[in-house]
């Protein structure tokens, strides 16, 4: 998996491995990701409205391209990124 | 199965691995119709750009070049901006660049378009990204420049942390759209006032309770 932008701070690195078992779906693999932050929340005020927020508003991309299915199905070595809200460009919107 | 990442492709800074290089490579190819599209760690030779892309006219038939030249600004809503760093899921946002290109000529009928992006550092006043666009006429040359700059906005994986004076933040983004999105039209993050990246803490007051999702995850 690799991680981007405020994620990359979030889960404290850009990028890992999971082995799952076949058939794991892109949902599936979200909600694990998510237990394991709420598992490593660093506790105090550290917003977790802000994280939600970011949950619920990430992109997913499967080997390069967005996916916004949560049933897809992941196969062997695709290539998974969470993609929180783009800020390309100059300025804001 | 593993999923496997690598941990690093495409994040802009500094990084020269292998897939990075096939990257710089990869950028120089001209060859598919939506003109030049690349993402650098360079600075935008602007003017050369347009040049060449003003070069390329063909029997005279271009009437006009429209040319959006974004720059990194001093201020961020009154707060003084340092610099902003940008990074990329690189492979990926130069393919959705290049999608783009293709699709402004089909959909406005424009002669050429040039699409440049950059990583990295960038200094108040450097140019973060271009977009020049060839036509017979003025009209679908502007809407083309527009609707590209909107696009790239709202879809092109690429992110800027901003910094200044006293902390940094990475910037809002822009809501993606809901074909994209795995949470379509839920409230977006950060919408009142960003992440703080050094605390890691909303900047802004909490918004409304997000939408439907995954809900059964404690």
């Amino acid at each position: 998996m690799l991680y981007f932008g405020v994620l990359t701070e979030l889960l404290g690195q850009s990028g890992d491995a999971a082995e799952l078992p076949e058939g794991t779906t892109v949902g599936e693999l979200l909600r694990i990701l998510r237990m394991r932050t709420s598992n490593d929340a660093k506790g105090g005020t550290a917003g977790d409205g802000m994280v939600e927020r970011l949950w619920q508003s990430l992109a997913v991309a499967v080997n390069r391209a967005y996916c916004s299915s949560p049933r897809a199905v992941l196969r062997d070595g695709d290539e998974v990124a969470l993609l929180p809200p783009v800020s390309g460009g100059a300025g804001e919107r | 199965m593993s999923i496997e990442g690598t941990g690093g492709i495409g994040i802009g800074i500094g990084k020269t691995g292998k897939m990075d290089e096939a990257v710089k490579a990869d950028t120089l190819d001209r060859s598919c119709d939506g003109g030049r599209v690349e993402i650098t760690d360079a600075p935008i030779a602007v003017d050369a750009i347009v040049w060449e892309i003003k070069g390329g006219m063909k029997a005279g038939g271009d009437g006009a070049v429209c040319v959006f030249d974004g720059i990194v600004r001093d201020n961020t809503r009154g707060r003084p901006t340092l610099y902003l760093d940008y990074e990329a899921y690189r492979e990926m946002a130069l393919e959705q660049m290049r999608g783009l290109a293709k699709e402004a000529v089909a959909k406005f009928g424009v002669r050429d378009v040039a699409l440049v992006h950059r990583l990295g550092r960038l200094m108040v006043g450097e140019t973060s990204v271009l977009v020049v666009v060839c036509s017979a006429h003025r009209k679908a040359a502007f809407d083309a420049c527009r609707w590209l700059i909107d696009t790239l906005k709202k879809t092109v994986p690429i992110w800027k942390k901003e910094t200044f004076a006293d902390g940094a933040v990475w910037a809002d983004g822009e809501p993606f759209p809901d074909e994209l999105a795995i949470n379509p039209a839920v409230p977006a993050v950060g919408r009142a006032g960003g992440v703080d990246a050094v605390a890691g803490r909303a900047a802004g007051p909490d918004g409304e309770a997000p939408g439907a999702g995954f809900r059964g995850v404690p």
